[in-house]
C-alpha cells in the first residue's frame, strides 16, 4: 500500500522519537531497580523539566538545547532533595507507603503547575524546529535526529557512571543486597537520594530534546509516562539497555500503526505489546528473573 | 479567668455589631449611588462573553478587542440617543473556554442587569450560554459558533449574525468548484485531514460525501487527534498520494503543526483549502510562520475588504499589538448591530429589544453580508468568503464583488 521509502522513513521517524521515550523510561527503570519503587511522580517531574526550558526560552531567550546545561544539576538537586527530605521519610521504610508518597507528590506538581500556568498548551520555537536532513531521498527531522544521538550518549554515560565510579559501584552494591551495603558502610538515604536524582536529571534531557518540536501543558507528562512505564516493562524492569531498546522498538511501533492504522488509533500498537509482554514474559527482554 | 471569657464575649459582640452596621452602609450606599448616577449620563450594560483564559484565549482576547472598541465608537458619537444618549456599559465575562463557565457569566450578567449578551465563540460555549440567557428572555448574539443545533433550538432570544455551518461547507464547495473551473481544473483529486472530534469528523463526513458529485476524487480521509503530537505520518501520507489539493479542517494548533511539517517534508501540492481552518485566515500565523502559511486558502468569516470601517478597524487592532482575525470583525459588527436594535426599541425591555432585531435591516456592518434580516433567529443574508495568504497579508481572492487580489491557484 505504502512504498518502501514511505515505511523506511516512518520507522526511522519511530526511531527517534523512540530515543526520547526511552530517556524517559531510563529514569524510572534506574529508580526501580535501586530503590524498588514505582515512581509515580515522574510524569510531573517531566511536566516541570518541560516549563523550566518553557521558561528559559520564553523569559530569558535560552535556547532549549542549552537550557539542559544548567537544569540537569537542578533537577538532580531537586530529585535529591525530594527523595532525602520528603518520599524517604515520609515512607517510613515501608514501599506501599512510597507509591501513595509519589502519586500523591504528582498531584501537588500537577495542580502546582495548573494554578501557575493555567491549562493552555505552550510551544517554543526556534529557527531548527522545521529543519530537515536530507539522507538520500529521505527528510529526517534535524532536532530529532539530535535527540536521538543525545539519548543514546546519555544512556551510554549512565551506564559509565554506574559501572565505573565509585558512586555507580555503591549504586549497584544497594541494589543489589542493601541491608549488606548498610553494613559495609555505604549511606543508603545518601545513594537512594542519588539515584533519585539522576533519575529526574534524565529528565531535564528528555525535556530539552522534545521542546524544540513538542508543546507543553501541565497535564503532559501522564501521556509520555505511560508510554515510559510499557517501556521499562518490555525493557525489563531495572535494566539500562533494556530501557534503551524498548523505548526505541515502541517508538517505531507507534510510528508505524500510526502510518497504518491511522494517528487516532496509533497507540493501540504500545499497549498490546505491554499486555502480551506481561502474558509471555513478565520478566521483560532483559530483566532478571523476579 | 471567667472575666476574661466575658471579655472576649463582650468584644466579639462588638464586632458583630460594628460588622452589622458596615454592612448597612454597604447596602443603603450602592442604592443611593446609581441614582446620582442615572440622574446625570443614563447607561445600558451589554454583556460581552469571550473566553479569555484556557485553550480558546487568543481568539477570546480577540472578540473582545472588537466589542470593545464598537462600543466606544457608539458612545464617542454619543450613545444610544432614543434613550436621551445613553452610553453603553460593558460588563465583561470571561467563559474560561468551557460552556459550564460560560453559562455561570450568564447567570452573573443577568443577575448584574444587562439589557442583552454578545459572543461565546465557540459552538459548545454558545449553547450552553445562549440556553441560560433564554431562561430570562434576555436577548443573545451569538458571535462565532457555526454548530447548525444553535440556531436549530427555536429560541427566541438567540440570534446569529454569521453564517451557520450547513451554509459555509455549501459556499465553500461552490466557491472551490468556480476557482478550480476558473484555472481550467487543474485540481481533481483531494486528500482530507480532519481532526477526529465532532467539527473535524462531521466536515470530512459532509465533503466525502459533496466533493464526487462535483468531478473530484477523494483519495484518502486522515483522521488525527486534538491535540495532536505530531504530524509526521499524516505528511508522509499525503506525499506518498501527491494529492492536487489537500482539505484540512483542524483547530490552530494542528493546523499550523500540519501546514510545518508539509513545508518540512517539502510537499507542496497545488493548493491548501481550508474550510474553517483554524489558523488559515489567522494574522498569528501569517506572522508566526510566514513561510508554511503562503499560498494557504480559507473559506470563512471574513470582513468586507472594500468597506473603510473594516480596514480602519484593522489598522486600530493591530496598532495595539494584536494580530487581527475574523472575530474581531464579527463582535464589532455584532454590537453595532445590536446598538442599532436598542436604539430603534428606545428601551432597554428585553421583549422590545427581540422584537427590534427580528426586524432588522441594519447595513451599517462592517460583513460582506448586506443588510441584516433575521428569519428565526439566523441572518440569512450571511456568507463566508476566500481568503488567501500572500506574501505577509491576507487577501480576499473570491467572490469577485470583494476580491483584492487575483487568486494563486495552482500555487505557483
Amino acid at each position: 500500500m505504502y512504498s518502501p521509502q514511505i515505511i523506511l522513513e516512518a520507522a526511522l521517524n519511530g526511531l527517534m522519537t523512540g530515543a526520547v521515550y526511552a530517556l524517559i523510561a531510563l529514569g524510572l527503570t534506574l529508580i526501580y531497580g535501586v530503590l524498588h519503587i514505582i515512581n509515580f511522580a515522574h510524569g510531573a517531574l517531566l511536566t516541570c523539566a518541560m516549563f523550566a526550558v518553557w521558561i528559559a526560552w520564553a523569559w530569558l531567550g535560552m535556547d532549549p538545547y542549552l537550557a539542559i546545561l544548567p537544569l540537569v544539576p537542578l533537577m538532580f538537586v531537586l530529585g535529591y532533595g525530594l527523595q532525602r527530605f520528603v518520599i524517604g521519610p515520609a515512607s517510613h521504610g515501608d514501599d506501599g507507603n512510597i507509591l501513595l508518597v509519589t502519586l500523591g507528590l504528582s498531584i501537588v506538581l500537577e495542580n502546582l503547575l495548573l494554578a501557575v500556568f493555567q491549562s493552555d498548551t505552550r510551544t517554543l520555537d526556534t529557527d531548527y524546529s522545521f529543519q530537515v536532513v536530507a539522507l538520500g531521498p529521505l527528510l529526517l527531522s534535524y532536532p530529532r535526529l539530535i535527540g536521538l544521538g543525545v539519548a543514546v550518549v546519555v544512556t551510554g554515560l549512565l551506564w559509565l557512571v554506574l559501572n565505573r565510579t565509585d558512586t555507580g559501584k555503591a549504586i549497584r552494591a544497594v541494589a543489589k543486597e542493601k541491608l549488606g551495603a548498610n553494613l559495609v558502610g555505604i549511606d543508603v538515604p545518601h545513594v537512594y537520594a542519588v539515584t533519585f536524582g539522576l533519575g529526574c536529571a534524565c529528565l531535564a534531557v528528555a525535556a530539552g530534546l522534545l521542546m524544540p518540536t513538542f508543546y507543553v501543558n501541565p497535564r503532559i507528562g501522564g501521556a509520555f509516562v505511560l508510554v515510559a512505564f510499557t517501556v521499562v516493562v518490555l525493557g525489563g524492569m531495572g535494566s539500562l539497555p533494556g530501557a534503551l531498546l524498548g523505548g526505541l522498538f515502541i517508538g517505531v511501533v507507534e510510528s508505524l500503526c500510526g502510518l497504518f492504522l491511522g494517528d487516532s488509533l496509533g497507540q493501540i500498537g504500545i499497549f498490546l505489546i505491554f499486555i502480551a509482554v506481561l502474558l509471555v514474559r513478565p520478566t521483560g527482554l532483559f530483566g532478571a528473573k523476579a | 479567668m471567667g472575666r476574661s471569657v466575658q471579655n472576649t464575649a463582650f468584644s466579639r459582640r462588638t464586632v458583630l455589631k460594628a460588622g452589622a452596621a458596615a454592612a448597612a452602609v454597604t447596602t443603603t450606599l450602592p442604592f443611593a449611588v446609581p441614582s446620582i448616577l442615572r440622574a446625570q449620563t443614563p447607561v445600558v450594560k451589554i454583556g460581552i462573553l469571550q473566553p479569555v483564559t484556557g485553550a480558546l484565549a487568543h481568539d477570546g482576547d480577540l472578540g473582545r478587542a472588537g466589542a470593545e472598541m464598537a462600543i466606544n465608537e457608539i458612545n464617542a458619537a454619543g450613545g444610544i440617543k432614543s434613550l436621551g444618549g445613553a452610553k453603553l456599559e460593558m460588563l465583561f465575562g470571561d467563559a474560561r473556554s468551557t460552556p459550564e463557565a460560560g453559562t455561570q457569566e450568564v447567570e452573573r450578567m443577568q443577575a448584574e442587569g444587562v439589557s442583552a449578551i454578545v459572543g461565546g465563540f465557540a459552538s459548545p460555549i454558545c449553547l450552553a450560554a445562549s440556553q441560560a440567557a433564554a431562561r430570562y428572555d434576555l436577548p443573545y448574539l451569538v458571535d462565532v459558533g457555526v454548530s447548525d443545533q444553535i440556531m436549530a433550538r427555536g429560541l427566541t432570544n438567540t440570534f446569529r449574525f454569521s453564517p451557520g455551518f450547513g451554509k459555509v461547507t455549501q459556499v465553500a464547495l461552490d466557491n472551490l468548484t468556480a476557482l478550480n473551473e476558473r484555472a481550467g481544473k487543474p485540481g481533481r483529486t483531494v486528500v482530507l485531514v480532519h481532526e477526529d472530534g465532532l467539527f473535524g469528523s462531521g466536515l470530512a463526513k459532509l465533503l466525502q460525501a459533496e466533493l464526487p458529485k462535483r468531478g473530484f476524487e477523494v483519495l484518502e480521509t486522515i483522521a488525527h487527534p486534538t491535540p495532536a503530537r505530531d504530524m509526521s505520518n499524516v505528511a508522509l501520507r499525503i506525499r506518498s498520494l501527491n494529492p492536487d489539493l489537500v482539505i484540512p479542517s483542524n483547530y490552530y494548533g494542528e493546523f499550523v503543526l500540519l501546514a510545518r511539517t508539509m513545508q518540512q517534508q517539502r510537499i507542496k501540492p497545488k493548493g491548501i483549502y481550508a474550510i474553517l481552518g483554524g489558523a488559515a485566515s489567522n494574522g498569528r500565523f501569517v506572522k508566526e510562520f510566514p513561510q508554511a502559511a503562503q499560498n494557504v486558502i480559507d473559506c470563512n468569516h471574513w470582513h468586507d475588504p472594500k468597506n473603510p470601517k473594516a480596514l480602519a478597524l484593522r489598522k486600530a487592532v493591530e496598532g495595539q499589538g494584536k494580530s487581527f482575525a475574523y472575530n474581531v470583525s464579527l463582535n464589532y459588527s455584532n454590537v453595532l448591530l445590536l446598538a442599532d436594535a436598542i436604539e430603534r426599541a428606545a428601551s432597554t425591555d428585553r421583549k422590545k429589544i427581540i422584537e427590534a432585531l427580528n426586524a432588522s435591516t441594519f447595513a451599517g456592518h462592517i460583513m460582506p453580508y448586506g443588510p441584516t434580516k433575521f428569519v428565526n433567529g439566523q441572518n440569512e443574508g450571511a456568507t463566508p468568503i476566500n481568503t488567501q495568504i500572500q506574501g505577509e497579508d491576507i487577501k480576499v481572492i473570491f467572490p469577485d464583488a470583494f476580491a483584492e487580489a487575483k487568486a494563486n491557484f495552482p500555487a505557483a
